[in-house]
């Protein structure tokens, strides 16, 4: 029994998921002024199914927090209370305490989710349920609303309000926090975020440690502060009343799988405690805009008095020759920028932090009408699409096998075989295309959570900002898709935090308050190219230049802009002054750049000061297609990957020296390169030398070498096949692939030959 | 069901008409010099010839390389190297069987592939020690059929041995 009942889990895991992701898209779309009561009823049915799907397999926990969901969807949905911006901010925090409920029954998350988060968020819901007012004002008129202005925690008899507790100490015992945090308990609901890893050794004695809990209770601010005044010291606690509008940001629950955070350590909440003031937008926001975003200080800005619509038209002009960007999209864009400009300086300064970007972050989707989701689709293994390339990409060299042994046949006489292999050569690549296809997934699928994580991130920032998404459509495999993710988002964040400026420093530079992030996906060729563009601040030279010579990178005022600007790519390189929770510890960038060198990819960056920043991400369609240039080496060809590749010469005879005899080495461009021979590493050794080798100049992590070759044969985008499937791993390659006349080629791992060669040359 | 593994009353092996109706396994037969072997049919997928092998370096001389298997990438063994059997050479003639073994596919070059026999239990006694060549641990046992006598090879163990080095957790003996 227990065996059947695992196989329906998996099922209604994955179903809920799509629910989940179904149900945040539609509520980041909900208009609050007026919303469409068709997106109402899909959320409504959203959860209805997974509370359904929940109750039968018994998860009450994951029912019981859809049950007040829906409720509270049900009133919407029959008009008996008006939708508030409010209820879009539990909803989303709602879908996220799903979303770790049935992360835990999936047995991906260790640490338990704490039932309080569970409670707090169905108790916000309740109340919001509860509430039959139609207007924001009229939302508190009993006793259990949240109060409405951070003034009411002072008055003794208390409503109930939302307290956000920061503790951090290094001193404090963890009993006394446990004897703590059972007071709080007595006093009313209590969410601890975050608390310090008990079992990470390291953490224990040093290390500040934080706890982060929200209590939900009726008392005054003063009440919780003096429960802490014999226990800790004073300065080490940090309580504020929490607006109704401030949900805990989605990021900071521990929780929640979310695999950007841990993949670049940015929200580590062990370490944050000195900086979480930045989540509180309305009260610490300004103050943590004037320090935060040291990358840009200096950067000289647009003279103040500029026009906004100049400034606008600045803004967008920087980012006109992007390329395939259409023309028109453009120009609308400026049109809009031009009619918000005027209206938001006055306004939106003012405008509640947590409204705005709410605001910004749906009417980027508003616009586009999501296709995802619409289409009937069918789930098959990845393993079967495989088989179906393979013997397509068998088939195509049959074709070509066909069709060379027809070159020889009389044309005249054949002309009816022949027409029919010429068909049969196009039908083979219309099936090769539509094989190839089946892999390949819209890049709306990364892009779509993007809305959420500018929302939630510029909300914490205290920044406005707008989303915008271009070419959606376009395609890309489905495991660079997984792997483009988290580059991605590193990028969003750190165009936020560091590319967006304050909404006053934006209106004294001249530009519109609300600051644009775009994300654009194009085919260029035979890669796709994703680019990521603010309108912000731009990177300062100086400054850069500065840090990396305290740091001791080679850094000269010679260098040109863009040599300048890889040097932020740099491991541990980070310009900003103060490291905050959402980044400046100098971890990321590099990360970036490896992750996207993994999936040969490049990274370029332009950028202007005081008019913004295009970070754009060249990827090859495919991670099974290879870019590569074929060599001839001792009778048996090889594939050179491109991307490695520096550039190719003749050397004469006398140019390659020797070293000590054995150790060959050929001066290029000023340069002493060490020559690795392939032939030594791939070939018998009796394999006759070319008289004049070409020697193939390549790249590996910053080091360089001279492969010697025979001949170059010619470029190819080559099917790149695993060894290891079948064999083992074979030292100095990376894989193989098979060639239009059938044989197989191996692929040279560049870096593996690197080290080998260097091996070798030592040895002998 | 019992009385299959009862010995059979007469010596010598009932000639390819035997009997028994279940207990018998196929081998495929084939030949390495003068000597006989013999694989399970079940562990075979084809038989091809041997062409377009592309060879791979520092890897031992009986690994030949690896073919272009509709698609998929095959390493090729050569057992005529690897025993030391037979004259080594390649020509249209050479046979390459396909194998598949613990979820891999891998090719083994032999002499030339005879026939498909198939053996009960009483017909493949123990192989005795032989102190030299294949080692015992990789024989199934020794097939007789008429008057041939068959080596019957565990091919995955053999395939999978750390001798081999077609496998990655022997990669570090090198």
């Amino acid at each position: 029994m227990s065996i059947d009942m695992s196989q329906f889990f998996q099922v209604f895991f994955e179903e809920c998921a799509e629910h989940l992701a179904s149900m945040e898209n539609l509520l980041l779309e909900l208009d609050p002024s007026d919303p469409d009561p068709e997106q109402l009823n899909a959320i409504f049915r959203a959860a209805h199914s997974i509370k359904g799907g929940a109750g039968t397999f018994g998860f009450t926990d994951i029912a019981n927090t859809t049950h007040s969901l829906e409720t509270l969807l049900d009133r919407l949905r029959k008009e008996e209370i008006a939708l508030q911006p409010e209820m879009i901010d539990a909803f989303l925090h709602a879908k996220d305490v799903i979303a770790a409920q049935l992360a835990e029954r999936r047995g991906e998350t260790t640490s338990g989710l704490d039932g309080d988060a569970a409670e707090v968020v169905m108790k916000w819901l309740d109340v919001l349920a509860g509430a039959d007012g139609h207007s924001p004002g009229d939302a508190s008129p009993g006793q259990l609303s949240p109060p409405p202005a951070p003034a009411a925690p002072d008055t003794s008899r208390a409503p109930l309000a939302r307290f956000d507790i920061v503790v951090h100490s290094s001193t404090v015992e963890e009993a006394a926090i446990e004897g703590l945090i059972g007071e709080l308990r007595s006093l009313g609901t209590l969410e601890v975020t975050s608390e310090p890893d008990g079992s990470n050794p390291q953490m224990s004695q040093t290390t500040p440690r934080t706890w982060r809990m929200i209590l939900t209770a009726a008392v005054a601010e003063a009440a919780v502060r003096d429960l802490f005044e014999f226990v800790v010291p004073l300065e080490a606690v940090e309580v504020a009343t929490m607006l109704p509008g401030d949900v805990p940001p989605a990021s900071d629950l521990p929780q929640l799988p979310a695999a950007a955070e841990a993949a670049y350590g940015f929200f580590d909440d062990d370490e944050s405690g000195p900086a979480i003031v930045g989540s509180m937008p309305a009260v610490n926001g300004t103050a943590q805009q004037d320090e935060g975003f040291g990358f840009f200080d200096d950067a000289p800005g647009v003279p103040a008095a500029s026009a906004a619509v100049e400034a606008a038209t600045q803004g967008f002009g920087f980012f006109d020759d992007a390329p395939g960007a259409p023309a028109a999209a453009a120009s609308h864009a400026v049109a809009e920028a031009q009619a918000a400009a005027p209206a938001s300086v006055g306004r939106r300064v003012s405008d509640r932090a947590a409204n705005a970007p709410m605001r910004a972050g749906r009417r980027a989707t508003d616009k586009q009408v999501t296709s995802a989701g619409d289409s009937a689709s069918i789930r098959v293994g990845v393993e079967k699409v495989d088989m179906l390339m393979n013997l397509v990409s068998e088939l195509v060299i049959t074709q070509s096998m066909l069709m060379q042994s027809a070159s020889v046949i009389d044309p005249v006489a054949n002309e009816r075989l022949l027409s029919g292999l010429g068909l049969l050569g196009r039908n083979t690549r219309d099936l090769q295309e539509a094989v190839m296809s089946i892999r390949m997934l819209p890049i709306s699928f990364v892009f779509s959570r993007f809305p959420r994580v500018v929302r939630d991130l510029a909300g914490k920032l205290g920044k406005q900002v707008d989303l915008r998404t271009r070419g959606e459509s376009a395609e890309l495999d489905k495991g660079l898709i997984e792997k483009i993710a988290d580059p991605l988002t590193h990028l969003v964040r750190n165009s936020l935090d560091h590319g967006i400026e304050a909404p006053e420093v934006r209106v004294a530079a001249g530009k519109p308050a609300t600051g644009t992030i775009t994300l654009n996906a194009m085919h260029q060729g035979g890669s796709i190219v994703i680019e990521v563009s603010d309108d912000g601040g731009g990177l300062s030279r100086e400054r850069i230049l500065q840090k990396a010579r305290e740091r001791g990178l080679p850094a000269s005022d010679a260098m040109t802009d863009a040599e300048v600007w890889q040097l932020i790519f740099e491991p541990g390189f980070s310009t900003a002054d103060t490291i905050t929770d959402v980044s400046g510890r100098g971890v990321g960038m590099d990360v970036v750049k490896r992750n996207i060198a993994e999936m040969n990819g490049s990274v370029s960056i332009e950028s202007k000061a005081g008019e913004g920043t295009r970070i754009a991400i060249r990827l090859p369609l495919t991670m099974a297609i290879l870019d590569g240039l074929s060599v001839k080496v001792g009778g048996s060809t090889l594939i050179l990957p491109l991307n490695s590749i520096v550039e190719s010469i003749r050397p004469s005879k006398e140019a390659i020296r020797t070293v000590g005899g054995r150790a060959r080495t050929i001066a290029v461009r000023g340069e002493y390169l060490n020559v690795i021979e392939l032939r030594r590493l791939f070939c018998a050794a009796d394999a006759p030398a070319a008289e004049m080798p070409v020697m193939v100049i390549v790249d590996a992590a910053g080091q360089k070498a001279a492969l010697c070759v025979d001949e170059l044969l010619g470029q190819h985008q080559v099917v790149i096949k695993s060894l290891e499937t079948n064999y083992r791993k074979v030292n100095g390659v990376s894989g193989a692939t098979i060639m239009g006349d059938g044989r197989v080629a191996l692929i040279v791992d560049v870096p593996g030959v690197m080290r080998t060669g260097n091996g070798f040359a030592h040895a002998a | 069901m019992s009385n299959i593994n009862r010995a059979p009353s007469a010596t010598g092996a009932t000639p390819g008409t035997a009997p028994v109706p279940s207990g018998t396994s196929e081998f495929l037969t084939f030949k390495l010099g003068a000597e006989e072997y013999g694989v399970e049919i079940l562990k075979v997928q084809e038989i091809r010839g041997y062409d377009a092998v592309t060879a791979i370096a520092n890897t031992p001389d009986f690994i030949k390389g690896v073919i272009n298997l509709r698609g998929v990438i095959v390493p090729i063994v050569d057992l005529r190297i690897k025993f030391s059997l037979g004259s080594v050479t390649y020509d249209p003639f050479t046979v390459v069987i396909i194998l598949n073994i613990a979820s891999r596919v891998m090719g083994i070059v032999v002499d030339g592939v005879s026939d498909v026999q198939e053996l009960d239990g009483s017909q493949i006694r123990p192989a005795p020690e032989f102190g030299a060549g294949l080692d015992t641990e990789y024989i199934i046992g020794l097939g007789t059929a008429g008057e041939r006598m068959l080596i019957l090879v565990d091919i995955e163990r053999l395939m999978t041995s750390r001798d081999m080095a077609l496998i990655d957790e022997t990669a570090s003996v090198h």
